[in-house]
């Protein structure tokens, strides 16, 4: 599996405070993966050192084989595509022409059945004349990851399999929403995509993602197949909740929350 | 499936759906309303020429017209009137198109040179420029007056338009509230400067000082109007490269990094044009508000809010807006002539307010 993008020691510090803490990662094409943490763990924070946002303090990112600064904006744009987890936005576009951004340089007939497949995939084609600030968060949600599908697919269609980051995609939908685009992701990463999304779920992160990488302190605390990783001690250290972890059929945990507890004093809040 | 994607469809009914024209459709009507303002702006004026009379004066055709009535109108139309209607269509086109930049840069439709300082700053520099190069000294330091005026006003445009970017874009991301009071200090800074230099001129510099301050195109001449003509060639040139990049900035900074814009450039750009096409506006005509934001707010309403359409479109209504209250400001109280800048206020602040009541709720202010 060719790695698309590694970390080596990759560290953060800003205003004396570590975010991410030498973390050494490697993702390889066609990898799922989630990353998993509680507030603050730094997760949002390794996302931007991914995407090239942030530059690490320390250590560096590799994504193909080539440090992450040697990218213009526009050469990175045609490897990685990102979803952020808030945008706002004041004027009024439409859908379709908040998909078709993602095209880039891309002229409006070439990237017409992109635009119309990635609006059909995440079901936006009856809204794709309304006005984006009209609709409802999830609605809107949806319509950035439509951008960012074509994005991915004019990058991918020129360099062969890139890397999709997604912080909290999940945050604004329904249910029905989240697996449907989870199930997408999934798409891309079977086609060869290296996706790495940022899920607070566990049991959707368990059930999609084919590995799971715990953040806790900005450090890496396990990271493996969602059944190795997914434990009663680790929800414990971390999460600071106890857990009745149950076994699917198919060997997929599934965790049922329980009490909240002050780890430490040993009181129970 | 199907019953689902049936809620999905009734959605539709909430909320209105958007249609854009077609853009060569909005092009030729702009084309032609500018014309038709155009030829009424030649008519009118303190010395009326019918429409009849305006292909003769011209050189266009001949006819048995008197000869003193002919060479009458040729000085007024060659002279006074064309010039003037050429610099108030470049002013025009000037402004509205840097009013878009400006509210694509800092993406907040309330965005507008005249109203966030940039146009005080441009003519407290040009200000100084007549107060410290005193044209009585002789001809050469009214030529160095004339040549150094427009550069003054860009750099007073420039350095207003770097500070409030950089204070109200401090926390990464651009306030609304923090933007427009900032651009009322700016201002309020710009205007003691010009109280202070009123203060110190003489008279005749204080008449110069004074025609800035309420802003005027009655100084308007053929060559201050060449001068700034191809600022606005190139600025509209330059609009077409910034206007992807302005698009994807109204997603966020980040947004716009991830899909590939060097975000520092654009930016760097977007100040140095907005400053640039104020600052030589200024130059000209003074401080005229209100055009780069009534004009690109009425033209998201019909074309929506692409850049790539918007900023040529808004350089056009631009100039049709200015030639239009120019004439307007030149005859309503003829044969006196009530500053431009005046007109373009009681029109554009009752405006201004309308669309910060639509926006308050929206924009959580």
């Amino acid at each position: 599996m060719r790695p698309i993008v590694e970390t080596h020691s990759a560290t953060m510090r800003i205003n004396g405070a570590t975010l991410v803490d030498g973390v050494d990662l490697s993702v390889g094409s066609g990898e799922m993966v989630a990353i998993v943490g509680p507030n603050g763990a730094g997760k949002s924070t390794l996302l931007r050192l991914l995407s090239g946002d942030l530059q690490p303090t320390q250590g560096r990112i590799e994504l193909k084989q080539a440090d992450l600064r040697s990218y213009s904006a526009s050469q990175l744009a045609t490897h990685r595509a990102t979803l952020s987890q808030h945008i706002n936005v004041t004027f009024p576009f439409t859908v379709e022409e908040i998909v078709r951004m993602g095209a880039g340089d891309m002229g409006i007939v070439a990237a017409h059945p992109l635009v119309e497949s990635a609006m059909d995939e995440v079901a936006i084609r009856p809204l794709r004349s309304r006005q984006l600030p009209t609709l409802s968060g999830g609605e809107q949600q949806r319509t950035h990851f439509a951008r960012v599908l074509v994005q991915l697919a004019c990058g991918e269609a020129r360099h062969g399999p890139g890397l999709l980051l997604l912080d909290e995609p999940t945050s604004s939908l329904d249910l029905r929403h989240q697996i449907e685009l989870v199930e997408i992701a999934g798409r891309r990463a079977r086609n060869g995509t290296a996706v790495i999304a940022i899920l607070h779920d566990l049991n959707l992160a368990v059930r999609f993602a084919s590995r799971i990488i715990v953040i806790h302190r900005g450090a890496v605390v396990a990271d493996g197949p969602p059944a190795q990783t997914i434990t009663d001690g680790l929800i414990r250290k971390v999460f600071e909740v106890c857990a009745d972890i149950q076994y699917h059929g198919d060997g997929s945990p599934v965790l049922l929350p329980q009490a909240m507890k002050s780890i430490g004093s040993g009181n129970v809040l | 499936m199907t019953a689902i994607d049936g809620i999905g469809s009734a959605k539709l009914s909430r909320g209105s759906a958007s249609v854009r024209p077609v853009p060569t459709l909005l092009f030729g009507c702009l084309l032609l309303a500018l014309s038709g303002v155009a030829i009424a702006a030649v008519t009118m004026g303190a010395a009326g020429i019918p429409l009849g009379r305006v292909p003769v004066a011209l050189g266009l055709w001949t006819s048995e017209q008197a000869g003193a009535l002919l060479a009458r109108d040729q000085l007024v139309l060659w002279s006074i009137r064309i010039p003037r209607i050429l610099a108030a269509a470049v002013v025009g086109g000037l402004l509205a198109t840097s009013g878009a930049i400006m509210q694509g840069l800092f993406r907040n439709p309330l965005a507008d040179p005249a109203l966030v300082g940039v146009s005080s700053g441009g003519a407290f520099a040009a200000a100084s420029a007549i107060v410290l190069i005193d044209s009585s000294y002789g001809d050469a330091f009214r030529f160095m007056q004339n040549a150094v005026l427009p550069l003054a006003a860009f750099l007073g445009s420039l350095v207003t338009t770097f500070v409030l970017y950089g204070i109200a874009s401090r926390t990464g991301r651009t306030s609304i509230a923090i933007f427009l009071l900032a651009g009322l200090a700016i201002a309020a800074i710009a205007n003691a400067g010009l109280g202070l230099l009123v203060f110190i001129a003489d008279d005749r510099q204080l008449r110069d000082i004074t025609f800035w301050m309420l802003g005027s195109l009655s100084g308007a001449t053929w060559s201050k109007a060449v001068t700034i003509a191809p600022v606005l060639v190139i600025g509209v040139f330059a609009c077409f490269r910034i206007g992807r990049g302005l698009d994807l900035l109204v997603l966020g900074e980040s947004e716009a990094f991830h899909s590939g814009v060097n975000v520092e450039r654009l930016k760097q750009a977007s100040i140095v044009l907005i400053s640039a096409m104020t600052g030589v506006a200024v130059s000209i005509c003074g401080v005229v508000g209100f055009i780069g934001i009534v004009v690109p707010h009425l033209l998201r309403l019909v074309i929506g809010p692409g850049h790539r359409i918007l900023l040529p479109a808004s350089a056009l209504l631009g100039a049709i807006l200015v030639v239009g209250a120019d004439t307007l400001a030149r005859t309503i109280v003829a044969p006196a002539e009530m500053p431009i800048g005046i007109l373009t206020a009681a029109i554009g602040a009752p405006f201004f307010l309308a669309i910060l009541l639509r926006q308050r709720g929206l924009a959580g202010l």
